[in-house]
């Protein structure tokens, strides 16, 4: 089996048939236990791309495959969203049950898996988020991060091979993001899950391995973080920011100090920092 | 704040009667009022009283709780036993002032009333108390599930009352935020007539309505993301088992049945 777990060829939608295109000719692919964030600004489609890898919306031209499977393919809908998990922005609207675990059953109980297996996957999706003390809780009762843990770990127990995450820390404190982003860089590193993290936060896009930045339902920039946050004026074109330290570089070296504009982490740019004032 | 406000009225508790499996304590709440109802007046209110008594002082309720439950159906006790004070016309004339006229028969049945009214309470409100909604409607999804083969809808139900479980807190702590962003505003909820404090409402529920329907399409898309596909092939985590103190409790309320028919048949 080769390497490429999804791939859109050619992807081309729209809500409704006049309007215009929010997605044109969407071509990517993503590697299985890739880890990729996906920037742009609000609007340009990156929600609407995301529904399109676990079949919640279809092609309206071009076509997506998911571990092979064409997305069109009805027989097999649930195979699909059963191998790509769904986590949303708001943790509130994603949890459907009264009990923590309840909530986490709820796939699996869908996919009518025995009990004693959804018993042992649940306290597993449990652990591995760090929320199996608090299996017996009423979502009300937890905090934003946990809830998007609990959200998170819903997922986690129907044994996705990719989630993708659609903004899951814009309703966050930075306690919650926190927690939030160390469980899934767990995920992948452990489980090897392919992920496809939607965010707002620069400072989370430079800590993944691929970046996607969209503009207006198109593929802008394709590449590791330092080539696109080195492209500043791009990106500000395209209304999006770039991590602070970056920004420092540029605006420094716009009095021609001549760093190297792909530092994207505070370590490189102390180190460079440094270097230039000794 | 009213996010205080408890749902249901659930009082959590590990009593013998708490652990009752749902589906038995439901079925014996369902006999338990039919008791109350059944033939003899004197008979089925002993009974009755007697069961109530007893599972009662087995739940460990708080006595304060069930007087509470009590005091909003007052006004209903104390309206219908003057109702059947002035009506009922039969027996001995206690007392009579000009064409008010109480008999021995309308004393009767208005106390027999209120006890009845009283141990209706107390035993569908033990039944709630010791019962966390959700079990409730786990109950109620399996014992009406043999009605799914004439086509009533018992999953959909069930699923549409544990939704409504599940988000009842969110929408009040969102009823909430929004009553102290119009408060902030400016807007007046306390003063002014009827018609007023209805006007002031306005503001509140058109946001909450709007909010609630945003909820809901995200809350469907993320269930389809997680495969829902209806009731059809689905399974639970939790199997409900019913226990050897399950046929007790069964078998006790039988007994207690069984004693009903025999007095009254020999009466
Ligand atoms: N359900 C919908 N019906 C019609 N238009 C929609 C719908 N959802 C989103 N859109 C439109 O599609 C465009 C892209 O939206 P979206 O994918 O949500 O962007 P993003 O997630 O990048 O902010 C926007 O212009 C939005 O107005
Ligand atoms: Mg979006």
């Amino acid at each position: 089996m080769d390497n490429t777990f999804a791939r859109c060829e050619d992807l081309v939608f729209s809500y409704d048939d006049e309007s215009r295109d929010v997605l044109c000719d969407v071509s990517l692919s993503f590697k299985r236990g890739e880890f990729t964030a996906v920037l742009g600004h609000n609007g340009c489609g990156k929600s609407t791309f995301a529904k399109h890898l676990n079949a919640i919306l279809l092609p309206c031209g071009g076509s997506v495959y998911v571990d092979g499977i064409d997305t069109k393919d009805e027989e097999r809908l649930y195979d699909i969203r059963q191998r790509v998990g769904m986590v949303f922005q708001n943790p509130d609207n994603q949890i459907v049950a009264t009990i923590v675990e309840e909530d986490v059953a709820f796939a699996l109980e869908n996919l009518g898996v025995p009990p004693e297996e959804i018993r042992e996957r649940v306290d597993e999706a449990l652990k591995s988020v760090g929320m199996y003390k608090y299996r017996m809780h009423s979502p009300h009762q937890l905090s934003g991060g946990q809830k998007q843990r609990v959200a998170i770990a819903g997922i986690i127990a129907m044994r996705p091979e990719c989630i993708v995450l659609d903004e899951p820390t814009a309703m966050l404190d930075p306690i919650g993001r926190r927690e939030v982003l160390k469980t899934v860089k767990r995920l992948n590193r452990e489980y090897g899950i392919t992920i496809i993290l939607i965010t707002h936060y620069m400072e989370e896009a430079a800590m993944c391995g691929r970046v996607i930045v969209m503009d207006k339902g198109k593929v802008l920039l394709d590449d590791v973080p330092k080539e696109v946050f080195s492209k500043v004026e791009l990106l500000k074109s395209v209304g999006l920011d770039v991590p602070q330290v970056t920004e420092l570089v540029y605006e420094l070296n716009k009095y021609g100090l001549g760093l190297d504009q792909h530092i994207i982490t505070e370590e490189e740019c102390t180190e460079a920092l440094i270097k230039l004032l000794s | 704040m009213i996010k205080d406000i408890t749902i249901g009225q659930y009082f959590p508790g590990n009593s013998i009667i708490h652990r009752l499996d749902p589906r038995f304590k439901l079925v014996i709440a369902l006999a338990y009022i039919v008791m109350l109802f059944a033939g003899n007046v004197f008979v089925s209110i002993i009974t009755g009283a007697v069961f109530c008594i007893v599972s009662f002082a087995l739940s460990r309720i708080p006595f304060k709780l069930m007087a509470k439950s009590l005091k909003p159906i007052l006004p209903i006790l104390l309206f219908t036993s003057i109702l059947n004070l002035i009506f009922i016309d039969t027996g001995k004339t206690v007392f009579k002032l000009w064409i008010l006229k109480i008999t021995s028969g309308g004393i009767e049945t208005s106390v027999m009333m209120i006890i009845r009214i009283t141990l209706l309470i107390t035993g569908t409100s033990l039944l709630t108390y010791t019962t966390s909604p959700i079990a409730l409607t786990d109950a109620i999804e399996r014992l009406l599930s043999p009605l799914k083969k004439i086509k009533v809808p018992v999953h959909e139900l069930a699923m549409m009352m544990t939704i409504a479980l599940r988000f009842i807190p969110t929408l009040i702590e969102e009823t909430d935020k929004i009553i102290s962003a119009q408060k902030a505003r400016g807007a007046d909820m306390e003063n002014g007539n009827l018609v007023q404090k209805a006007k002031a409402m306005i503001p509140i529920l058109i946001p909450l309505f709007i909010s609630a329907v945003r909820r809901a399409e995200e809350l469907a898309t993320a269930m389809e993301c997680r495969c829902y596909r209806g009731g059809e092939g689905r399974t639970r985590m939790r199997q409900l088992k019913a226990s050897a103190h399950d046929f007790v409790a069964a078998g006790v309320t039988m007994i207690f049945f069984a004693a009903l028919i025999a007095v009254n048949i020999i009466i």
